[in-house]
């Protein structure tokens, strides 16, 4: 399980244009909703088939919060990946991290789930680019998953439709919503994540050289999106107001 | 050499990846480049032709009955082998479902970064830079590759289609040598949504609606507009999807999809901050509420302040009327 800590999506998001990054303070960092509904499936195949669950992140101490959810939530285990550099918007960094911790520190697993995109990168990059490292099966944006033996099947949403994709585990799972219901923290299980360890593991204990995470991606600039301007607004009478809005739609924005 | 990436669905190359094609075109030419497209799967080659009247000078075909269904490994491997034999400087993708489950993994095979979902793309000294939404949308970011190649998906609906011309280029086959389990992930079946609706993401116009609609079946009403309206979609906010009133497909937003049609019609929708983050790059909003104080307002060319369920009736009517002219 791999969760990252993001701001969540009520934020009002505002740049700093010396640095080109988003300016953290006040904002509320949150487990980001997709990975929600991951944390949830791995519970339940855990609680349906055994197992156990353990989640990841990769990020600044601050992300032991986020874990501390997951462990809330009933997951075994927690480790954070301590990685201070900050948000990169560079897929292939943090896919590289994680393959690197499955190829040395923990090789056994049978389900790799991720939520589909985190949201503020919104890549939905990371969990193809690990199954594409560990040369694994990967099916994204999952509305549902089955496990039986070492056999997995899994739908994913696509335009207007759905894919059933059929194969073996270990595998890549993302999770859209609609996966499951994801269960509040009970009291019990905030204090006894309370009390479990979060340990930490260092880019270095995984033989990660700086150069082998350089970046690929260079960031130009950031930006706000252009402010609209709110345009006419009328109060009439609904048959008079619908003709008005038609005119509209044909005259002045030519859409229809 | 920018190849691009065609994506075929019900025996079509998609919009998407043809509006991608022209993109790349345009900007091969400013960079005196040359633009190729390739297609995988199985009997394709009836499609060959298409891709030449949107710009591209070559056609690659990745044939094996292997890769009949799309599978993310085994495309990935068929594309591998031939990015590895004609080495293009850039690589494009369409940002659709296929798209983005695609070009993620053949970018980490081939060790290079990806920019995904951009929607606008510079030629700057014989290379690219890419912006790309985050937050939704509540942020823009630029970005400049320093690998090679440079690896790009671009949303659908917001690069303009190039007018089909007489095109004539090189179809160029190629057998893929891939084992059957190097095919992991294949797709068993493709199961269609009633009246098999389009997305969201590439419509030309989305009709959404939000808490104001009340109910599951209040959405009939919103689906008659829909059907009216050429190539438009039912969209929707999150409140009413997480109230079951519908699919989540629909959800616009940023748990949801993020739009950029033409026009935008929000009924009932109050416009939260992470609603507006996904549809707010429409060309033209227009919006009713009964709360003169919505947000939805402050984005919306066209206001009225109203009660949906009286408004839309009669422009049901007067959009019939100027439809049929």
């Amino acid at each position: 399980m791999f969760v990252k800590r993001v701001p969540d999506t009520e934020s009002k998001i505002k740049i700093n244009h010396e640095t080109n990054s988003i300016i953290e303070e006040g904002l509320n960092f949150v487990l980001s909703p997709y990975d929600e509904y991951a944390v949830e499936e791995a519970l339940q195949i855990k609680e349906a088939k055994g197992g156990s669950v353990t989640v990841f992140s990769v990020g600044p101490d601050e992300a032991k919060t986020t874990l501390k959810k997951c462990l809330a939530m009933g997951a075994d285990e927690a480790v954070l990946i301590k990685d201070d550099t900050g948000e990169t918007f560079d897929a292939l960094r943090t896919a590289k991290i994680i393959a690197q911790l499955l190829k040395t520190k923990y090789t056994e697993f049978d389900l790799l789930l991720f939520g589909k995109q985190s949201v503020g990168a919104d890549s939905a990059q990371v969990p193809s680019m690990v199954a594409a490292m560990l040369d694994l099966p990967q099916v994204n944006v999952v509305t549902e998953l089955e496990v039986d033996g070492n056999a997995g099947s899994a739908i994913r949403e696509i335009e207007g439709a759905r894919e059933k994709v059929a194969f073996k585990l270990p595998a890549v799972i993302s999770a859209q919503k609609g996966l499951n219901e994801p269960r509040y923290e009970t009291l019990k299980g905030i204090m006894a994540a309370k009390r479990k360890e979060v340990p930490v593991i260092t880019l270095g204990d995984l033989g990660i050289q700086p150069d082998d995470l350089a970046a690929n991606l260079r960031m130009a600039k950031m930006e706000s999106p252009p402010v609209r301007e709110s345009g006419k607004i009328i109060e009439d009478e609904p048959a008079v107001a619908a003709k008005k809005l038609a005119e509209f739609l044909r005259q002045d924005a030519k859409v229809i | 050499m920018i190849l691009v990436y065609m994506e075929c669905r019900d025996g079509k190359i998609k919009k998407s990846s043809l509006e991608t094609l022209s993109e790349a075109k345009r900007k091969g030419d400013e960079m005196s480049m040359e633009t190729t497209s390739v297609l995988v799967g199985h009997g394709v080659d009836a499609l060959a032709p298409e891709p030449f009247r949107y710009g591209a000078s070559k056609v690659y075909i990745l044939e094996n009955a292997l890769l009949g269904h799309y599978s993310p490994s085994g495309y990935t491997q068929a594309l591998l082998s031939l990015v590895k034999e004609i080495k293009p400087e850039i690589i494009l993708f369409a940002a659709t479902a296929m798209g983005r489950d695609l070009s993620p993994r053949l970018a980490a095979k081939l060790g290079v970064s990806l920019a995904a979902d951009c929607v606008e793309m510079i030629a700057k000294d014989g290379k690219l830079e890419v912006k790309r939404p985050i937050f939704a949308g509540k942020a823009f970011a630029s970005f400049t590759f320093d690998t090679s190649p440079q690896m790009a998906s671009l949303r659908p609906n917001v690069f303009s289609l190039a007018e089909p011309a007489e095109g004539q280029g090189e179809t160029i086959k190629k057998e893929v040598s891939i084992a059957e389990d190097q095919v992991k992930d294949k797709v068993v079946e493709t199961l269609k949504a009633e009246g098999a609706e389009l997305d969201v993401t590439e419509a030309d116009i989305v009709v959404s609606g939000g808490r104001g609609v009340k109910g599951p079946e209040n959405f009939d009403l919103l689906r008659e507009l829909t059907d009216i309206l050429p190539h438009a979609a039912l969209g929707a906010s999150r409140s009413a999807v997480d109230a079951e009133w519908i699919d989540h497909q629909h959800q616009v937003g940023q748990t949801g999809k993020t739009v950029s049609p033409n026009l935008y019609m929000a009924f009932g929708v109050s416009g939260a901050i992470q609603h507006l983050a996904g549809m707010s790059s429409s060309k033209y909003i227009v919006a009713v509420n009964k709360d003169p104080e919505a947000p939805i307002f402050k984005v919306a060319d066209f206001g009225i302040v109203g009660d949906l369920f009286q408004v839309i009736p009669p422009l049901k009517e007067e959009l019939k009327k100027i439809l049929s002219e």
